[in-house]
């Protein structure tokens, strides 16, 4: 089944009226089935609009569509099992193992009161396999590295089964073999099951690689919304984050894009 | 490590929870100034008419009201504590962090000073002033807390110490006025069972059958809240509203176990850190793991209490401080030592 549409219009933010805007107003569309890439310095607002748009921030202004619907309005478990989001950094304070993690991504898809959890385990256990965690089914997630979890964390959200993701920044913990490995499986659940994913990305070169639409955010305004080679270009990259790179072209299909940074951060 | 299904957990934590309950049901009954045999104890439950006079007394109208007043307590301050812990992940919450143990004890000192009547019939005045200011304190900080829609943990945590302080305050100046009534106070709020009685027992009974419930069926939802009010709340888990229903559940249980039993201190922060140990952090074990543990634990405790010294009675509430902060101590420097 199609994701519904994901649509913020006049969607504007700040963390407490005495407080500068985090996001200034913007209408921003995702199509079903699109894998679209967030890009911007730290403190962007890339992270207050991904939260915006997966319900966990109201905002101060302007409204986020699912569908007809304004999401904010959307009962939890319902918007839950069709929109998944996966913050930045996740603390769990209680040894609970992997598997369990994992498992409360069925919360929404629980029988009865929740008390006991059976009929999942196929779920959860491709969901694991898919992310490369099974081996740390039965290890604490307060035991394991920063990539380890972060990996759990993803393969909770696969759980929910939900047609639209929203990741803040899935790769930061991981080494280079797992960024690949959880890029190319978000874009398999993007092509094989028409998933809507949405990611917040410091990688350039991985974002050029993987979305099909990148949008380039910088103080709370979004600068160039388009396809990776319309939007990874000198100049613009220079206005957003502040340093010269060489844009060329990578091997294979044109799409495809090497950032070599050639200068360092401006004044 | 092989995985065990969550309903054998359950059994086996609620099975081993239920004979260290009977257990320490058994040796309450049995220990104390005069000991019991088992043969009487069968006795008053087969034929009490056979039973002396004065045995009868001491099995039926003391130590059975005070045993299951003991298991009542526990058990409301044990899961009061896991639920705390869990809403706000906090390893050092305990039942009274939300100012009803202050609002008590204001409440109690009230009754006992000023020699109040008792504004509920069905109970004496001081269980009776003890749970209206139970009340009142909770919804005081509850007030206080409250933004919006939204209950801020920090807000909360605040509004507990705030309220708290004011009510701990007002005792205070009480106690300075009490004169021949300072013991009774300085019992009360060392925590006792000495009082045990039916209406006390029939006081937090239901709550803790209402609170016990209300806590188990959260604990699915509890188990997601340990991941954060973000991850909880993508997850499907409206988390604003499930901390009000723990907090308030765990409000009404600890103000009517407080009510009856005076302030027994360090059982609801250790029992839950014990039953975490013993059966993981899943709520739903942890819940019912902690109401038995809890209970065995606080009549255990009350026997020692009333022997140790005997014929003079230790407040229980000294016996749990005592056995619990150092045990406390060793719990925290072992998972210190672990990571």
């Amino acid at each position: 089944m199609k994701p519904p549409r994901l649509q913020a219009r006049d969607l504007a933010f700040s963390y407490g009226p005495a407080s500068p805007r985090v996001l200034e107003p913007l209408d921003l569309g995702l199509e079903p089935g699109s894998f679209v890439g967030l890009l911007g310095p730290n403190g962007s607002g890339k992270s207050t609009l991904l939260k915006l748009l997966a319900g966990v921030l109201r905002p101060d202004q302007g409204r986020v569509e699912l569908g007809e619907e304004d999401l904010h309005r959307i009962p939890r478990g319902r918007l839950a099992s069709t929109l998944a989001f996966v913050p930045q950094d996740v603390h769990v304070w209680l040894p609970f193992t992997c598997r369990e993690v994992v498992a409360m991504g069925r919360y929404v898809h629980r029988s009865g009161l929740g008390l006991l959890d059976s009929g999942h385990d196929e779920v959860i256990r491709r969901c694991m396999a898919d992310t490369g965690v099974l081996d740390l089914a039965e290890r604490r997630i307060t035991e394991v590295s920063g990539g380890e979890a972060q990996r759990v964390r993803i393969a909770q959200a696969l759980a929910q089964e939900a047609r639209i993701l929203v990741l803040d920044e899935p790769t930061s913990h991981l080494d280079i073999s797992f960024q690949v490995e959880v890029m190319d499986l978000l874009s398999r659940l993007n092509r094989t099951r028409g998933m809507t994913v949405l990611a917040a990305l410091h990688d350039l070169n991985l974002a050029s690689l993987y979305c099909d639409r990148l949008i380039a955010l910088r103080q709370g305004r979004v600068m160039r919304d388009g396809p990776p080679a319309a939007v990874l270009e000198p100049a613009l990259l220079r206005a957003v984050f502040g340093v010269e790179v060489e844009v060329q072209p990578g091997p294979g299909q044109s799409p495809r894009l090497f950032l070599v940074p050639t200068g360092g951060r401006r004044p | 490590m092989k995985r065990t299904s969550l309903a054998l957990r359950l059994a086996l934590a609620c099975a081993g929870g239920a004979l260290l309950l009977a257990v320490a049901g058994l040796v309450g009954m049995l220990v104390g100034s005069v000991p019991i045999t088992p043969g009487e104890l069968w006795m008053a439950w087969s034929d009490p008419a056979r039973l002396d006079p004065a045995t009868a007394t001491i099995l039926l109208d003391l130590r059975l009201p005070r045993v299951l007043l003991g298991m009542l307590v526990g058990a409301s301050l044990a899961l009061a504590g896991s639920g705390f812990q869990g809403i706000l992940r906090n390893p050092l919450a305990d039942p009274y962090i939300v100012g009803t143990s202050a609002g008590a004890a204001l409440g109690a000192t009230l009754a006992i000073v000023l020699h109040l009547p008792s504004p509920l019939p069905w109970l004496s005045p001081v269980p009776a002033l003890a749970f209206l200011g139970a009340l009142g304190a909770m919804l005081a900080v509850y007030r206080l807390a409250r933004i919006g829609n939204t209950l801020p943990v920090e807000t909360f945590l605040l509004a507990g110490v705030v309220v708290g302080s004011f009510a701990g305050a007002m005792v205070s100046f009480l106690m300075t006025m009490a004169h021949e009534d300072l013991p009774r106070v300085v019992f009360w709020l060392m925590g006792s069972l000495g009082q045990a009685d039916a209406s006390r027992v029939a006081l937090v009974s239901p709550y803790l059958l209402i609170g016990g419930v209300a806590l188990y069926l959260l604990s699915p939802a509890l188990n997601l809240a340990s991941m954060g009010d973000e991850v909880a709340w993508s997850l499907g888990v409206d988390v604003e509203r499930l901390k009000i229903r723990v907090i308030l559940a765990g409000s009404l249980v600890t103000a009517a176990a407080v009510s009856a039993s005076g302030l027994i201190g360090f059982l609801g922060l250790l029992v839950p850190h014990l039953a975490r140990m013993l059966v993981g952090p899943d709520h739903r074990v942890l819940m019912p793991a902690s109401a038995l543990g809890g209970a065995a634990f606080l009549v255990m405790a009350d026997t020692v209490a009333r022997t140790v010294g005997a014929p003079q009675e230790i407040p229980v509430g000294v016996v749990t401080a005592m056995v619990g902060a150092p045990f406390f101590f060793w719990l925290l420097h072992r998972r210190k030592g672990l990571s």
